[in-house]
C-alpha cells in the first residue's frame, strides 16, 4: 500500500477544472515531484494534500485512511512555502518549536528536539535571531527545520527553491537530497524547473492542464518522453516530424519529410504507417568537418549560430532542406572553447540507438 | 542626499509657521503673568493652579478621560474584528460600511446619532450617548489600520500555523494577534485621541448631562480667551501629541521584522 494515494481526484474553480482526475501513489520514503508549467494544477494538488483546499472529486488516502474530513491542523503533514512563511515575530528557535508546542511535548522535550533541528540544518548559532535577521539560505533552512522536526508522515515542499539565487539553489539540492536520505521522511517536491526535478526526484509526475501526463523516473522521463509536451517541456529536444514506414527488430525505419530516411530505436506498440515524433536530445547530435562511419543517421548542414557557455556550446545547423537542428558539444579539450565558426559547412549525424519515438 | 532649493525650504518653513505658531502662542501664553492674551509680562504656573481648583474643568475632564478609554476599548475591539473580517473574507459592502462615518461630515454623523437616539431609542442623552457616538465614528479609523496591517502580511504565514499543528484559535492567539498587535494598539490609541478631542459630536449628544474638555472650553471662550483656556488647551495638547507620537511609533515597525 502506497503512504499517499490519489484517487481521481478534480478540483474545479467555478468552470475552470484545475485538477482533473488525477491518480498516482507516492511511496515511503520517495522523494517524489510534482512537475509542470505554472497552471497545470500541481500547487492546486498540493494545497489539497496539506489540507488548506478540498476536492472536487475523489480521495486523497495517507496510509490508507481518507484524509477528506481531516483539518490541516490534524494531518501529520507539514509544508515548506515558497517564501518559506516563518513567523516573522519568532526567533528562529521558537520558529523550529512551534509544531513541538502545538503537539504539546514537554518543555525539556522540545528544547531537545528544536536545538536536534538546528543542529540538522547547521543554524545552531542563529537560534535566537529574527527571521528578518537571517540571510535566505538561511530562512529556507529554519523552514525546512520546522517542517521536519516533528517527523510528519508526509513534508510537502512548494517551489522551495523558486525564491533562492543559482549558486544557493544548487547547494540548497544537494542539502535537500542528504536531507531526505538521513530523516527518511517522504518528500512530495513541486516545481516548475526541470531540472531540479531531474536532480532531486526518485520519480516525478509531469503535469500539463490538470493531467499528470508522464509518471517516471527522472532518466526515463528525460530519456523516453511519452508525448510532445514532455520532450519539449523537459530540457532541450529536437523535434522531427516523422511516419513510421517499417518496424524492424530493436529499430524503427522512420521518414521525415524533406530529410529522408532515419533509423531510431524501436518503441512498444508501434504500427508501420503511424505518424508520431523523433525526439532527439542535442547532447545526442554529433557534429564534425566529417561525417564519423557510425553514424548511421548524417545529413550536411551549415552553423548558423552558437551560444557558448562555458562547459559546453549548442550549434544551430541549418541542414540543406530546411530544418535546424541543436547540437551539444562538450568544451573539454583544454584551451578550445570554439570547433566550428558560424557559416562553417559541418556535418551533422547521430547513430541509430540514439532519439525516441514518440506518438503524437 | 541632495540638499533642498532654499525656496522650498522657505516655503516648507513658512508652512509650518502657519500651522505650528498658534499653537506655540496658546503655550506661550498659558505661561503669561496676565489677565490679557496681549503682551508677555512674566512667567506664572498660576493658570495651572487655577484650573487644579476649577471644579467644573476637573468634572469635564474626568468625563472626557472616562468617555476617550472606554469608547476607544469598545471600538478597538469592534473595529479589529472589522479589519479582520474585511481582510480574511473579503466581503464588498463591509468596507463600505464601516469606513463611511470616517468621511462623513462630523455634523451630519452628530445629527443623526441625535435623532436616533432621542426618536428611535427614546435614550436620555448623557453620558452613554455619547460613548456609543465615539465608538460610532472610531471603530472605522481603528478597522483601516489593522486592515492594512494584514494586507501588507505574507497570507502563507496563517496557514502554516494551521499547517504545524495549531488550531484556528491557536493560530489567531500566537500568530495573527501578535502580528496585528501593533496596529491593534496604534488604532486604540487614534481612537482615544479622536474622543479627547471630538467638539461637534459631542455637543450634539451631550445634552445638559455631561461635559467634555472641549465642550467647556468652548463654553469658556464665548465670555473671553482667558490664559486658564491656553492652559487646558495645552495640557490637552501635549496629551495629544504623546498619543499620536506613541500611535506612530507602533505602526511603523515596533515589531521584529514584518517581513
Amino acid at each position: 500500500m502506497p503512504l499517499l494515494e490519489i484517487r481521481r481526484v478534480t478540483r474545479r474553480f467555478g468552470a475552470f477544472e484545475a485538477v482533473k482526475e488525477v491518480s498516482f501513489g507516492v511511496e515511503a520514503g520517495e522523494f517524489f515531484t510534482l512537475l509542470g508549467p505554472s497552471g497545470c494544477g500541481k500547487t492546486t494538488l498540493l494545497r489539497m494534500i496539506a489540507g488548506f483546499d478540498l476536492p472536487d472529486a475523489g480521495q486523497i488516502l495517507l496510509d490508507g485512511k481518507d484524509l477528506a474530513h481531516t483539518p490541516a491542523e490534524r494531518r501529520p503533514v507539514h509544508t515548506v512555502f515558497q517564501n518559506f512563511a516563518l513567523f516573522p515575530h519568532l526567533t528562529v528557535a521558537k520558529n523550529v518549536a512551534f509544531p513541538l508546542r502545538m503537539a504539546g511535548l514537554a518543555d525539556a522535550e522540545i528544547r531537545r528536539r528544536t536545538a536536534e533541528a538546528l543542529d540538522m540544518v547547521h543554524l545552531g548559532e542563529l537560534a535566537e535571531h529574527y527571521p528578518n535577521e537571517i540571510s535566505g539560505g538561511q530562512k529556507q533552512r529554519v523552514a525546512l527545520a520546522r517542517g521536519l522536526v516533528n517527523r510528519p508522515r508526509l513534508l510537502l515542499l512548494d517551489e522551495p527553491l523558486g525564491a533562492l539565487d543559482l549558486k544557493l539553489r544548487e547547494e540548497m539540492q544537494m542539502e535537500l537530497i542528504k536531507l531526505q536520505r538521513e530523516v527518511g521522511i517522504t518528500f512530495v517536491f513541486v516545481t516548475h524547473a526541470q531540472n531540479e526535478a531531474l536532480a532531486l526526484s526518485h520519480r516525478i509526475a509531469v503535469m500539463n492542464a490538470g493531467r499528470v501526463v508522464q509518471l517516471d523516473a527522472p532518466s526515463r522521463i528525460y530519456g523516453f518522453p511519452a508525448s510532445r509536451f514532455v520532450a519539449d517541456f523537459i530540457g532541450n529536444c529536437n523535434l522531427l516530424e516523422a511516419e513510421v514506414r517499417a518496424v524492424e527488430a530493436g529499430r524503427l525505419r522512420l521518414h521525415v519529410a524533406g530529410l529522408g530516411e532515419i533509423v531510431a530505436p524501436a518503441a512498444a506498440d508501434i504500427q508501420s504507417g503511424e505518424r508520431g515524433l523523433l525526439a532527439l536530445r542535442p547532447e545526442q547530435v554529433r557534429i564534425a568537418a566529417e561525417a564519423d562511419p557510425g553514424w548511421a543517421n548524417r545529413f550536411p548542414g551549415e552553423v548558423r549560430d552558437f551560444l557558448y557557455v562555458g562547459d559546453v556550446t549548442t550549434y544551430q545547423v541549418l541542414l540543406d532542406n530546411g530544418y535546424t537542428l541543436q547540437a551539444l558539444m562538450p568544451n573539454a579539450a583544454p584551451g578550445r572553447a570554439r570547433f566550428h565558426e558560424t557559416g562553417d559547412r559541418v556535418m551533422v549525424g547521430w547513430p541509430a540507438e540514439a532519439g525516441h519515438y514518440v506518438r503524437d | 542626499m541632495r540638499r533642498l532649493p532654499t525656496w522650498l525650504m522657505l516655503a516648507a518653513a513658512a508652512s509650518y509657521a502657519f500651522l505650528y505658531l498658534p499653537l506655540i502662542i496658546v503655550v506661550v501664553y498659558s505661561f503669561n503673568d496676565s489677565r490679557l492674551n496681549a503682551e508677555w509680562v512674566g512667567f506664572t504656573l498660576d493658570w495651572y493652579r487655577a484650573l487644579l481648583a476649577d471644579e467644573e474643568m476637573l468634572i469635564a475632564a474626568r468625563n472626557s478621560l472616562l468617555i476617550a478609554l472606554v469608547s476607544s476599548c469598545v471600538a478597538t475591539l469592534l473595529g479589529t474584528l472589522a479589519g479582520l473580517g474585511m481582510h480574511r473574507w473579503r466581503p464588498a459592502w463591509l468596507p463600505l460600511l464601516v469606513i463611511t462615518p470616517v468621511a462623513m461630515p462630523e455634523i451630519l454623523l452628530g445629527v443623526s446619532l441625535l435623532v436616533f437616539f432621542i426618536q428611535l431609542m427614546h435614550l436620555t442623552l448623557g453620558f452613554l450617548s455619547v460613548v456609543l457616538a465615539h465608538i460610532t465614528f472610531s471603530i472605522g479609523f481603528v478597522a483601516i489600520v489593522v486592515r492594512a496591517r494584514l494586507a501588507g502580511m505574507d497570507e502563507s504565514i496563517f496557514e502554516a500555523a494551521l499547517d504545524l499543528g495549531a488550531t484556528p484559535w491557536q493560530s489567531f492567539r500566537l500568530v495573527t494577534f501578535p502580528l496585528i498587535l501593533p496596529a491593534v494598539v496604534a488604532g486604540f490609541l487614534m481612537a482615544f485621541t479622536l474622543s479627547l478631542d471630538d467638539f461637534v459630536i459631542t455637543f450634539f449628544t451631550a445634552g445638559v448631562g455631561v461635559s467634555t474638555l472641549p465642550l467647556q472650553i468652548y463654553s469658556m471662550i464665548k465670555i473671553a480667551v482667558t490664559p486658564e483656556v491656553n492652559a487646558v488647551s495645552t495640557l490637552l495638547m501635549l496629551l495629544t501629541l504623546l498619543l499620536v507620537i506613541l500611535a506612530s511609533r507602533l505602526d511603523k515597525g515596533f515589531m521584529k521584522g514584518s517581513a
